[in-house]
């Protein structure tokens, strides 16, 4: 009830995955994690969105609809009608 | 045959020293006076005495993030790459595609990279990620794109340790973060601060503004739910407190209705401004997903208007009777 953070649009193929670890990388909230030689989703909720796994994941192992988590730019896009930003600032 | 330019002439030095005036360009930026202004030159930096081996960094040419970097690199040679984001930060930047795999590709062209150095690698910031597809910059422009720390000051770690640990994977937002982003919040709502307080005298109003860009960013991890718009309610209410209780109980002379009127006028208006204000800090925090903040203005938006506009309403008979001498 009092936490919309509670899903997400972050979805894993670990079928396409071939374990090189980029998404581990690049992800500032920890959400995949290395075994070995292979990568695990850890923290599905810890998710914010940012894109940067699918956008380097070489095997398209990773989807996720990124976006900027403002409501400041979401607010004025839905006012102005205009297309929401992908940031505001 | 024409000589080339040699590839050395586009290079500018830098230092990792700040002086005055990088603080002083610092400060305006917190501020956000001229906000777009706080720029470098795009281009390749040499810092300090580098060879052809010596690392390369690549930033975003924001001061902010430049000097960043830079005053991280103390003694260490290396070439400085700062791409055209048009003065914005790093992530910001790679969020909207200008820190990209595009404007990275162009601009190891445009500085001859491949003729300065003998490797064929770049240091990126971690939260360049969003923005740019590494394996595609290896495809076209020969650079392998390698993934640093997420903070610039841990670039001496990372060099020295060659690798880049979990801890510094991950983006933080600590109390001194989150403090220095108050003054820009403040500048935001200066306006109807200004007519709020000066104009209308209302210190409940302002408390409630206040509440929602100094005491909110400070408070934030530990006012209790997930939401910020929970959380802003709750200081909100705090805040709306004290004026409820004096509107209640300082003004004997007044009839019943009109005392429980303005209590109520409080309660209802008061914690829909602060919770508002707490809502558009999600887009200064550094973890809010665009699919939970939509969701929290679906569920609270509604709220927070019908309970301000409801507050004012109610204000109407109030100021009319006040000012009729009731």
């Amino acid at each position: 009830m009092f936490d919309a953070y509670a899903e997400n649009t972050l979805e894993f193929f670990p079928d396409l995955c071939t374990g090189c670890g980029l998404c581990v990388d690049v992800c500032p909230h920890g959400v995949f994690a290395q075994n070995g030689r292979e990568v695990e989703l850890v923290r599905h909720k810890a998710c914010m969105e940012c894109g940067a796994c699918q956008l380097n994941c070489p095997f398209g192992a990773i989807i996720v609809e990124s976006g900027v988590g403002c409501a400041y730019a979401m607010i004025r896009s839905a006012i102005t009608r205009q297309p929401e930003p992908s940031c505001g600032c | 045959m024409v000589e080339l330019s040699s590839p050395h002439e586009n290079i500018q030095l830098t230092t990792s020293r700040l002086g005055i005036a990088e603080y002083w360009d610092h400060f305006l930026a917190r501020w956000a006076i001229n906000r777009n202004k706080h720029l470098v030159e795009p281009g390749l930096y040499a810092l300090g005495d580098p060879v052809a081996n010596s690392p390369v960094f690549v930033t975003a040419n924001y001061t902010l993030s430049f000097d960043a970097l830079r005053s991280a690199l103390g003694g260490v040679d290396g070439y400085i790459l700062a791409l055209d984001t048009k003065g914005v930060n790093v992530w910001c930047a790679a969020g909207k595609g200008t820190f990209g795999t595009d404007e990275l590709v162009h601009r190891i062209e445009a500085s001859q990279l491949k003729h300065i150095v003998d490797h064929r690698e770049l240091i990126l910031p971690q939260l360049g990620a969003p923005g740019v597809v590494a394996h595609e910059v290896r495809k076209r422009s020969g650079f392998k794109v390698v993934y640093g720390p997420v903070r610039s000051t841990d670039l001496p770690k990372y060099l020295q340790a060659g690798e880049v640990s979990p801890e510094m994977r991950r983006v933080k937002f600590t109390l001194w973060d989150r403090i220095t982003l108050i003054p820009v919040e403040l500048v935001f709502v200066l306006i109807p601060l200004l007519v709020l307080g000066l104009l209308l005298r209302s210190l409940g109003a302002v408390s409630a503004i206040l509440a929602g860009v100094v005491l909110f960013p400070i408070l934030l991890p530990w006012l209790p739910t997930n939401n910020f718009s929970t959380k802003g309610y709750i200081l909100g209410g705090i805040v709306a407190l004290p004026f409820a209780l004096n509107a209640y109980l300082a003004n004997p002379d007044l009839v019943i209705w009109q005392r429980i009127g303005w209590t109520l006028a409080y309660v209802l208006t008061l914690p829909p401004i602060t919770a508002y204000l707490a809502l558009n800090f999600t887009g200064s925090s550094t973890f809010t997903s665009r699919t939970g903040v939509r969701t929290e203005i679906f569920r609270y938006a509604p709220s927070m208007a019908w309970m301000f506009g409801i507050g004012i309403i109610l204000m109407i008979p109030l100021f009319l009777t006040k000012v009729w001498g009731g």
